[in-house]
């Protein structure tokens, strides 16, 4: 018995040195890894006065958070075998709600914030509700959802305020709560870094912790792997799949209330192709469209790249439209780099 | 050999119907501990519909289903695996880019820590999926590789080792053997074996009789949602079971599948089997004397 424990116990040690190298070639990570360092060099060359100072580092990092934040709940989620394309629109309606019954009914906004919340988890509850009910694509219902919680959110705002904006949050109830928690910028070296990066960072870490560590993690992974070989060893799919759009819903409503308080208004517009860009930047951090594999560092990644490209073409002094073809081009490679990667990871270790 | 034996599973007199369709009608059979049940049939002939009655996807229609003498009523496979009734699906076993460990213990994860510091135990995973694995003869080098890069004999295997680790007195198996080549599946009927040798009752479903005909105790014949009966090996020649699988009246296909026997009897002469039915015959030899791990 001693002796079965101890050549174990020997074979781990050297799995994990000869393991280490090729479990980081495995990790789903390392293209966008790539990726993030090749985006910072160039930008470093080409615009090194905006782009490396502290401010720089700053503005880009602020973009990325608000993508990051979304991305990293999409990936749980894009994991777990399902798309969000509502996650937008939710943005959008949050903001407005919140605003509106800060603006028309006069509660404090940190309290408004709170019924957002409440609504918004509604939403995401509804959405992963329908595709359990319905087993439609979850495409198909939250691209419904899109149009469905826009063209509500508009409506609504325009029949209550008679537009499509509710601005001056500044001086209403509440506001300054709110400004602590998700409108500061946290000085570091002299220069402000808005606190949405460390909202975005602490997010990240969650939704990782519980992927690598939980059993719920588990869960997700065998899910969108198989779904039907997951419920037969009794992982509770239903129940998995409503909470993973409960935690997209949420995401939106954290990019929603940090905008609302940074811009201390809302708008209906708000949002828009955010569903997109964070699926972009999930697939980038090399989360596979099929489910089942992926990682949410991987999102902070895909994120931080488009942030660094956004902000970097503006210190580049290049035409900002420019952009969008670069985020395009990027998915393709993405997706491409991502299935080599892949077919590498299963067969490296034969 | 059986009688006065409490089966582990067993049913009496089960229906299944879907829509018009008669998919199971009037079929009894009983599981004992320590033997392999062998299910045999064409296709189509309710071979998964019974399993599924089994395993708690299905509830029968008609009929009684009893665990260990008590009577029961499914609503999910969780109620089957809570009664130690564990069940391999062919392809539905394994996830393939998941590792080992995970997928070992997907849906039972070991956790350690308390409240909010809770859990996956990543560590005990790996250990445990490794040592089981040996156990069941397979020596793998990482627990932490994707199962997408194991054989799928292995994989079948590791889903067997699974269903025994959790506790698991009666594993069914659904054509584990189907898609597997020639020595694969005698890594799979190997397990079987050693499966029975632990004192599980196992549920084989086949459709060759070759494989059946290896590891077999008994066998129920289903034919188009009915039972000819179960059989021990002495009331059954292989050819009888063919006859009874195909239908007398479907000599075409009988003499088809005798061409089939005539020809791995030529491989018999050339050794190419006879190697892996050795082995399993030796394994089934030692378990059976021993009553232990082969
Ligand atoms: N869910 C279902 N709905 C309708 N018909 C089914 C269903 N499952 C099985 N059947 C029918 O029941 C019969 C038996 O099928 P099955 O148990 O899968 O056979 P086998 O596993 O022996 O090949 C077939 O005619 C099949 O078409
Ligand atoms: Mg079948």
């Amino acid at each position: 018995m001693t002796t079965t424990t101890e050549t174990a116990s020997q074979r781990d040690e050297r799995m994990v040195e000869v393991g280490l190298l090729r479990r980081l070639l495995g990790r789903p990570e390392l293209g966008a890894l790539g990726g993030a360092i090749l985006v910072w060099i160039f930008f470093a060359i080409i615009a090194p006065e905006g782009f490396l100072s502290l401010r720089g580092t700053s503005s880009y990092l602020e973009v990325s958070a608000q993508i990051g934040i979304l991305a990293v709940a999409v990936a749980l989620l894009m994991i777990g075998g399902e798309f969000d394309l509502s996650v937008g629109s939710i943005i959008g309606f949050s903001g407005a709600v919140m605003a509106m019954l800060t603006t028309e009914v006069g509660i404090p906004l940190y309290v408004s914030a709170i019924i957002a919340l409440l609504i918004s988890l509604l939403v995401g509850f509804f959405n992963g509700y329908m595709v359990v009910r319905t087993k439609l694509p979850s495409f198909i219902i939250t691209l419904a959802g899109l149009f469905i919680i826009r063209g509500l959110t508009i409506g609504i705002t325009r029949a209550v305020t008679g537009r499509t904006q509710v601005g001056g949050l500044g001086d209403a109830p509440g506001y300054n709560v709110m400004r602590l928690i998700f409108g500061v910028d946290v000085p570091i070296a002299g220069v402000g870094f808005p606190i949405s990066i460390f909202w975005w960072f602490l997010f990240a870490a969650l939704a990782t912790w519980v992927l690598l560590r939980t059993p719920v993690g588990n869960w997700i992974f065998g899910m969108g792997g198989a779904e039907e070989a997951a419920r037969n060893v009794g992982v509770p799919v239903d129940r998995l799949k409503i909470g993973l759009f409960m935690v997209t819903a949420f995401a939106a409503w954290l990019v929603a209330t940090i905008t609302v308080t940074v811009v201390k208004s809302a708008d209906t517009k708000r949002g828009e192709q955010q569903e997109f860009i964070a699926i972009i930047a999930v697939v980038i951090g090399g989360t596979l469209l099929t489910g089942g594999y992926g990682s949410a560092i991987g999102a902070v990644l895909g994120a931080l790249i488009f942030g660094m490209v956004r902000q970097g073409i503006v210190f580049a002094g290049v035409d900002a439209d420019w952009f969008q073809v670069f985020m395009g081009a990027m998915l393709i490679v993405a997706v491409l780099v991502n299935n080599y990667v892949r077919k590498r990871a299963e067969e490296a270790k034969r | 050999m059986k009688t006065g034996k409490v089966p582990l599973i067993e049913v009496r007199n089960v229906s299944k119907f879907f829509g018009s369709v008669i998919a199971l009608k009037d079929v009894s059979m009983a599981v004992y501990a320590g033997e392999v049940m062998c299910l045999l049939g064409d296709n189509g002939a309710g071979k998964s519909t019974l399993i599924k009655i089994l395993s708690g996807v299905h509830k029968p229609d008609e009929g009684e289903y009893y665990v260990e003498g008590e009577r029961v009523d499914f609503d999910s496979p969780r109620d089957a695996l809570d009664r130690g009734i564990a069940t391999v699906y062919q392809d539905l076993a394994m996830i393939p880019l998941m590792s080992i460990s995970r997928n070992f213990f997907l849906g039972s994860e070991p956790t350690r820590g308390r409240g909010i510091f809770k859990r996956f135990d990543v560590r005990f995973a790996d250990r445990v999926a490794r040592e089981e694995l040996k156990k069941m003869g397979i020596d793998i080098r990482d627990p932490s590789q994707p199962v997408g890069t194991l054989s799928g004999g292995e994989r079948q295997s590791v889903a067997i080792a699974r269903a025994v680790y959790f506790g698991a007195k009666v594993l069914i198996l659904d054509e584990p053997t189907a898609a597997l080549g020639v020595k694969q599946a005698g890594t799979v009927l190997r397990y079987i074996a050693q499966a029975r040798a632990r004192n599980l009752g196992v549920v084989f479903i086949t459709h060759n009789p070759h494989h059946a005909y290896a590891v077999g105790d008994r066998f129920t014949i289903l034919k188009r949602g009915r039972t000819f009966g179960t059989f021990t090996k002495d009331e059954l020649s292989r050819e009888e079971m063919v006859r009874m699988m195909s239908g007398a009246d479907e000599l075409e296909a009988l003499s088809h599948e005798l061409e089939e026997f005539a020809r791995t009897d030529a491989m018999h002469a050339k050794g190419k089997l006879s190697e892996v039915e050795q082995q399993l015959a030796e394994s089934l030899e030692r378990a059976a004397k021993t009553g232990d791990d082969v």
